[in-house]
C-alpha cells in the first residue's frame, strides 16, 4: 500500500495559542481517511495545513513536514500545493456571481487554461463524477452556481475541486449542511472517488466515518490520540479515551 | 382575554410606525417628483431642436442653445470618470483586501476628509495643480477636479461591497490554487460588481451637478470646443451663468438646462445599469 500524503511531526498555531502538537499520520493513497473528535480539538486545522489553506488565516502559523506524494508542500509554491490538493468546504461556497459551467472551470480558466475544448471535457467529466451531469447538463451556462439546492451546490463545489484534478481531496464536515438524502449521496460519491484519488474527510457524524472511511484518526486537543483501521478504532480502540468518546461518554 | 389586551396595543403601536415610515417615504418621493415635474414645467418649452444643436447667442439675440455646454459636460465628466473610478477602485480593493493595517487606516480616514471636503476648495486644488502650470484653464483641469471629487466615494463603497463578499467565496479561490491578485479581479469584484456599479453611479450623479469646482477650472465657454487642452463650457456653469442675469429668455434657458442636466445624469445612470445588470445572471441576485 502506498503512501498519499505524510505528515511528520506537524505544529501548528494561531497567534500564541499552539492548535496541534506535533502530529504523525501516514494517510493511505486511494483510500478515505476520517478525521473525528469533539468540536475545537483541532480537526479542521489539521487538513487546512494539508494544503496550506490554514496560513491564509494573517494570524497563523504551521511548523513541522507534510509531503504529499513525496514532495514537501511547504516548500513548494502555496498555489501549486493547493491544486494538487483539493478541498470542499462545511457550507457548499458555489461563486455566486458564475454560472455552473464557469463555477466547474474556475480552477483552470483562472490559471491560464484558454483551450474551449479541453474546458468543456473537464466540466463534463467533472460534473459526472460529482454525479451532477445529468440534473445540470441543459442550464449549464444559463443558470448562476447559486440557484441549486444546497445539496446540488455542495456536489458542484466536489466538481469544482475534481477539475483541476487533485491527487488528494480534503473534505471539511462536507455534508454537515445537507439533508440525509443529499449526505447520503455525498457519501456513495465518495466511494466512487476513493477509487482514483486519497481523501482525508473530517466528520462530526461516526456513522458516516465508519461507513465511508478504511483509515480513522481520533483527535484531542491538539493530539492525534488514536490512528487506525476504522474497524479497530469503533470496535476495539486501544486509548481509553478514543472508546470514551465513540461510546458518547464526551464530546 | 387579557391578551388580547395587549395585542391591541400592540397593533396600534404597530400601525403608528408603519404609518410614520410610509408618510415618510412618501415626502421623500414627492419632493423628488416635485423637483422634476417644476423643471419639466419651466424647462419643457425651451428644450428645443436649436438649444440642443446651437451654442450661445451674444447678448439682446434671442434664440441661441447650449450643445457646447453639453458637449463640454460630457467630456468633463469622461475625463473625471476616465481618472477617478480606476483611482477609487483600485484604493477600495487596497482597503478591503490588504488594509487591515495602519496605512489602511490612513487611506480610510483621508477619503473620509475628502469626501467632506467643499467642492470649491477641490476647485482649487486642481486650479493649483493643474491651471497654473500649464497657464490655461481646460477641460482637463475641470475633469481632474471632478475625478478627486468621485476618489472617496468609489473607494469607500468599493470597500463596502468587496467586504460583503463572504470570505467563504474567497477560500474557494484559494482552494483552488487561484492566486490572491486572480481572486480579487475575477471572482470577489465580478461577485461585488452591482454594488461597486451602484456606487460609481452614486459618485457620477454627484459630480455632474458641480459648478463651483468648475468655475476656475473648466471655466466656460460660449464657443464650441472639442480640445481638452482648452475652457470649455459645462451645462451646470451655463445654467449659472445664465440664472443670474437680467434676461427672460436666458432664464428659460437655464431652466432647459437644468432639465438637460438631470436627464443627462438619469440616462447614464439607466444606461449604465440596463448594460451591465444585464449581464448578471438569473438565479444569482
Amino acid at each position: 500500500m502506498a503512501t498519499a500524503v505524510e505528515v511528520r511531526d506537524l505544529k501548528a498555531w494561531f497567534g500564541k495559542t499552539e492548535a496541534l502538537h506535533g502530529i504523525n499520520m501516514s494517510v493511505e493513497a486511494k483510500h478515505a481517511t476520517a478525521v473525528i473528535g469533539p468540536s475545537g480539538c483541532g480537526k479542521s486545522t489539521f487538513i487546512r495545513c494539508l494544503n496550506r489553506m490554514h496560513e491564509t488565516n494573517p494570524e497563523a502559523k504551521a511548523e513541522g513536514k507534510v509531503e504529499v506524494g513525496g514532495t514537501d508542500i511547504y516548500e513548494m509554491p502555496a498555489v501549486d500545493v493547493r491544486r494538487k490538493v483539493g478541498m470542499v468546504f462545511q457550507k457548499p461556497n458555489p461563486f455566486p456571481s458564475m454560472t455552473i459551467y464557469d463555477n466547474v472551470a474556475a480552477g483552470l480558466k483562472l490559471n491560464g487554461t484558454r483551450s474551449r475544448r479541453t474546458l468543456d471535457e473537464v466540466v463534463e467529466h467533472s460534473l459526472q463524477q460529482a454525479a451532477l451531469w445529468d440534473e445540470v447538463k441543459d442550464v449549464l451556462k444559463k443558470k448562476s452556481g447559486a440557484s441549486l439546492s444546497g445539496g446540488q451546490q455542495q456536489r458542484l463545489c466536489i466538481a469544482r475541486a475534481l477539475a483541476v484534478k487533485p491527487e488528494v481531496m480534503l473534505m471539511d464536515e462536507p455534508a454537515s449542511a445537507l439533508d440525509p438524502i443529499s449526505t447520503a449521496k455525498i457519501e456513495d460519491l465518495i466511494f466512487e472517488l476513493k477509487q482514483k484519488l486519497t481523501i482525508v474527510i473530517v466528520t462530526h457524524n461516526m456513522q458516516q466515518a465508519s461507513r465511508v472511511a478504511e483509515f480513522t484518526g481520533f483527535f484531542l486537543m491538539g493530539n492525534l490520540i488514536e490512528f487506525d483501521k476504522t474497524e479497530k478504532i469503533f470496535t476495539n480502540p486501544s486509548d481509553k479515551r478514543t472508546e470514551d468518546y465513540i461510546t458518547g461518554r464526551f464530546g | 382575554m387579557p391578551k388580547r389586551q395587549i395585542s391591541l396595543h400592540r397593533q396600534m403601536t404597530d400601525y403608528f410606525f408603519t404609518g410614520l415610515a410610509a408618510s415618510l417615504s412618501v415626502v421623500v418621493v414627492c419632493t423628488l417628483i416635485a423637483i422634476f415635474a417644476y423643471l419639466v414645467l419651466k424647462g419643457a418649452g425651451s428644450l428645443n431642436w436649436s438649444f440642443l444643436t446651437q451654442t450661445p447667442k451674444p447678448v439682446g439675440e434671442i434664440g441661441g442653445g447650449m450643445a457646447n455646454a453639453l458637449v463640454g459636460s460630457i467630456m468633463i465628466l469622461g475625463i473625471a470618470t476616465l481618472f477617478g473610478v480606476p483611482a477609487g477602485i483600485g484604493a477600495g480593493i487596497y482597503l478591503a483586501e490588504y488594509g487591515r493595517n495602519r496605512l489602511g487606516q490612513l487611506v480610510r480616514f483621508t477619503s473620509d476628509v475628502l469626501n467632506g471636503v467643499p467642492s470649491i476648495v477641490i476647485g482649487l486644488v486642481a486650479y493649483g495643480l493643474v491651471v497654473i502650470p500649464q497657464r490655461h484653464f481646460s477641460a482637463f483641469a475641470g475633469g481632474v477636479a471632478l475625478a478627486i471629487m468621485m476618489v472617496p466615494t468609489v473607494a469607500r463603497t468599493t470597500e463596502e461591497m468587496l467586504l460583503l463578499v463572504p470570505h467563504a467565496v474567497r477560500e474557494a479561490a484559494f482552494g483552488l490554487g487561484i492566486p490572491q491578485w486572480r481572486t480579487t479581479i475575477s471572482i470577489t469584484l465580478a461577485t461585488a460588481r452591482a454594488g461597486i456599479i451602484t456606487g460609481v453611479m452614486l459618485a457620477f450623479a454627484r459630480v455632474a451637478g458641480e459648478t463651483a469646482p468648475l468655475m476656475f477650472t473648466a471655466f466656460g465657454n460660449q464657443f464650441w470646443s472639442y480640445s481638452a487642452r482648452e475652457p470649455i463650457a459645462a451645462l451646470p456653469l451655463q445654467i449659472f451663468t445664465y440664472a443670474i442675469t437680467p434676461y427672460d429668455d436666458w432664464h428659460r434657458q437655464a431652466w432647459a438646462g437644468a432639465l438637460m442636466l438631470v436627464i443627462l445624469i438619469v440616462g447614464t445612470t439607466t444606461l449604465v445599469r440596463f448594460v451591465f445588470m444585464r449581464r448578471m445572471l438569473g438565479g444569482a441576485r
